[in-house]
């Protein structure tokens, strides 16, 4: 069998912690509001949206690896747990090989941030705690610990595309039996330094954090992974409008009524190209990022998830997610009831 | 379509190399570097790319770069906005692209790539022109851009024409075996006819400070495997492989420097830093590059190990290598090409590849010179010195921070 079925969501956003929340913000239309978020040398803050505090400190952080990590953790492992459900114990019981894939375009900054001005300042005293969380893989490494597995795990990083980009990989390691179920999660966390420099390239984009993970299998279930795109990728000659126009196209231009497009529009400048991708689209339109802020990684997570929850709760029975990324790549997906 | 994917090939295509492209401490190009493995160079001398006056350690393996970099199709201005690591790959990726003969013209070229910093300097920089008062925007855009790995992987397909995915992997000190191991799964499997690949990490001040931190590096000198080792010794560099199918590479009549056959990987979830003592993960990595490779212990004439030289690292690979070894383990060389350029993180892993096919290819065993007598763990003979040897298969082992473990096979090529 060469089909591919997402079995469970999970997300966590500046819409609270859950899909659920995230499910009512989208709904509602309404954007999330902002909060001031401080930054050196510059009298005005960054507007920013924050995931907000949980109501109780999670279950999750009673365990050993979690104790030191940073909110992009958090947040992966959140959203991995609520994607895998169930599973989860037939992974620990080593009944059920689980791969992962990790996708990250800021990465760990807070605590590369934070070791980097220790070592400016004093590096004889730089945390030897700190420094291993700022490698970009540290976040999967907790993820396979938490779960138990020691099967394939990737960290790839890129633009925002990158999240669409791993549902192939993950449905390519589940077709070759490398795994029995894959979490594909995107996850940031936000810092004063990945807003100034998003303030200088996302075209006006307001930061954001938390992060999505799906959760796929062979076995079927009530949302398909039908399609990923070739990624259009921004080369010299061939910039992103053309790229987000072939995107597009692969998906099928103009959709019918009953169809969902999740679209990455953010409400910036950089939305034009992708604006002019899906002009003629004539079914049923969500934009995750107007409303929850430009997450990076998360942001894409978070469109898949929309997706396929809009897909299980028979709210469309096709979904297509758009992502024209900030400076590497135009790709999409569609998800079908399955 | 990325996906869903074309129908496979009932059998899998055989993954041959056809270019190599190296960049190390010891020098610049296969030729030099061919010459220093063989004969165990150690390429160790005072840091100069950044201040390192309190740290604990002060000596790493620098790459003499030329400021002058190969022709390809980026502008002068382009060339000229490339960090160091970025550098180092485009020469690597030159080599390789030049010793293949490929063409733009003859279609997708997928790009894997291996790294754990992209563009880490333009970061610092970044960083610390940010809190630098007064503010000023003045080159941040610039640095910004260019820190973040996707930007040197276009910058790549664009300087030499071609277009395809790339995926860029970050599994810190793994990073480069497993782009090349992924990268063959994408030939093997018939997704991708032709795939550039490889690791590039170029020496950045706060990773040197990590590892310093962490009482990694040697305050002497890194001796891998000594039963005295005292920690690593850092280093930077890229290599690149021009990775297709034997069908292809014959019908162009190409050179086959040698082949991928097996890839293996598993996760240590033992601890971030430190890998479970008995090797668990390692050997996982190991045994399935040997199933996928259709190879047993005994057909394997050299293991490249990763061998960083810390205590930790080296005892745990030494039970893995001798437990997935066997009998073999008392007679199987084995050697830690660390000894003589330092980790390389992100590049590693294609740098111990493009070693291990330049040996196969001369039929020589890379020595690690320098060190004591060996930690008792290990069942197996060190490489000590320069010799040939008649071998047609070998293995190399990259493990990373978080787990990461992966195994690749090569065999020589016909």
């Amino acid at each position: 069998m060469s089909r591919i079925f997402i079995h469970g969501t999970g997300a966590v956003s500046p819409a609270g912690w859950g899909v659920a929340a995230m499910r009512d913000a989208l709904a509602a239309g309404v954007p999330v509001p902002t909060v001031a978020l401080e930054r050196p040398c510059r009298a005005v803050p960054l507007s920013v949206r924050r995931v907000p505090a949980p109501e109780a400190r999670p279950a999750f952080m009673a365990h050993p690896r979690l104790r030191r990590t940073s909110p992009i953790t958090h947040f992966a492992v959140a959203a991995a747990i609520e994607a895998l459900g169930e599973d989860a114990a037939r992974v620990a019981a080593r009944a059920m090989r689980l791969g992962i894939v990790f996708c990250a375009f800021g990465g760990c900054v807070g605590y590369s941030r934070r070791f980097y001005s220790e070592v400016l300042h004093e590096p004889a005293t730089a945390s030897p705690l700190v420094f291993p969380e700022t490698v970009f893989n540290a976040p999967a490494s907790h993820l396979a610990a938490y779960f138990g597995t020691t099967a394939v795990n990737y960290t790839v990083i890129g633009d925002q595309g990158e999240m669409v980009k791993a549902l192939a990989l993950a449905a390519d390691w589940l077709l070759a039996d490398r795994v029995d179920c894959c979490l594909v999660v995107g996850s940031e966390e936000a810092d004063w330094l990945t807003g100034d420099a998003l303030r200088l390239f996302g075209g006006g984009a307001l930061l954001a954090e938390g992060a999505g993970a799906v959760c796929l299998r062979r076995e079927p279930s009530a949302v398909e992974l039908a399609a990923v795109t070739e990624p259009e990728l921004f080369l010299a000659g061939r910039g992103r409008g053309p790229a987000a126009r072939r995107m597009g196209e692969a998906l099928g231009g103009v959709g019918d009524p009953g169809d969902l497009l999740v679209d990455g529009l953010a409400g910036g400048k950089a939305d034009t190209a992708e604006a002019a991708a899906w002009e003629g689209w004539n079914g049923q339109r969500v934009s995750p990022r107007r409303i929850l802020g430009e997450g990076l990684a998360a942001s894409s997570a978070w469109q898949v998830v929309a997706a396929a929850d809009a897909i299980r709760r028979g709210a469309a029975r096709r979904a297509v997610v758009s992502v024209v990324g900030s400076n590497e790549q135009a790709i999409g997906a569609e998800l079908r009831a399955g | 379509m990325l996906f869903p994917l074309p129908s496979l090939p009932s059998v899998p295509h055989r993954v041959v190399v056809t270019g190599i492209g190296i960049v190390t401490p010891l020098g610049i190009g296969g030729a030099v570097n061919a010459e220093g493995f063989r004969a165990g160079r150690r390429a160790f001398r005072p840091v100069t790319l950044f201040d390192v006056s309190r740290q604990r350690t002060r000596i790493a393996a620098e790459v003499d770069l030329s400021s002058t970099l190969p022709p390809t199709l980026l502008t002068d201005r382009r060339t000229g906005r490339l960090e160091r690591g970025a550098r180092m790959l485009l020469v690597a990726a030159h080599e390789a692209w030049t010793q293949a003969g490929w063409t733009a013209a003859d279609g997708p070229v997928a790009q894997v790539l291996g790294t754990t910093s992209g563009g880490m300097k333009l970061g610092q920089d970044f960083y610390r022109q940010a809190v630098a008062p007064p503010a000023s925007d003045r080159g941040q855009g610039r640095r910004v851009v260019h820190y973040q790995a996707q930007r040197q992987a276009l910058d790549l397909a664009d300087a030499f024409g071609v277009h395809g995915p790339v995926t860029i992997i970050a599994n810190a000190c793994a990073s480069g075996a497993n782009a090349i191991g992924h990268a063959a799964g994408l030939v093997r499997s018939g997704r991708a006819r032709r795939v550039f690949a490889g690791g590039y990490d170029a020496l950045s001040q706060l990773v040197f400070a990590g590892f310093d931190s962490l009482q990694a590096l040697s305050p002497t000198s890194c001796r891998p495997f000594a039963a005295d080792r005292d920690g690593l010794a850092l280093g930077e560099g890229a290599a690149m492989l021009c990775l297709e199918t034997l069908g292809s590479a014959r019908d162009r009549g190409a050179e086959i420097l040698g082949e991928i056959l097996g890839y293996g990987t598993a996760t240590d979830v033992h601890h971030l830093t430190q890998p479970q003592p008995q090797g668990d993960a390692a050997l996982t990595a190991m045994r399935a590059a040997c199933v996928e490779a259709r190879v047993e212990p005994e057909d394997i004439g050299y293991v490249n190990a990763h061998g960083t030289g810390t205590p930790a690292n080296d005892v745990a690979e030494a039970h893995a290598i001798t437990r997935w070894a066997g009998a073999r383990a008392c007679t199987l060389p084995v050697s830690s090409t660390k000894a003589g350029i330092g980790h390389l993180l992100g590049a590693a892993g294609a740098v111990e590849v493009a070693v291990c096919l330049m040996a196969l290819r001369g039929q020589w065993l890379p020595p690690q010179t320098g060190g004591g007598a060996p930690d008792p763990a290990c069942g197996f003979p060190l490489v000590r010195e320069a010799r040939e040897a008649r071998f047609s298969h070998a293995l190399t082992n990259s493990f990373g921070f978080g787990g990461a473990n992966a195994s690749l096979v090569l065999r020589r090529g016909t």
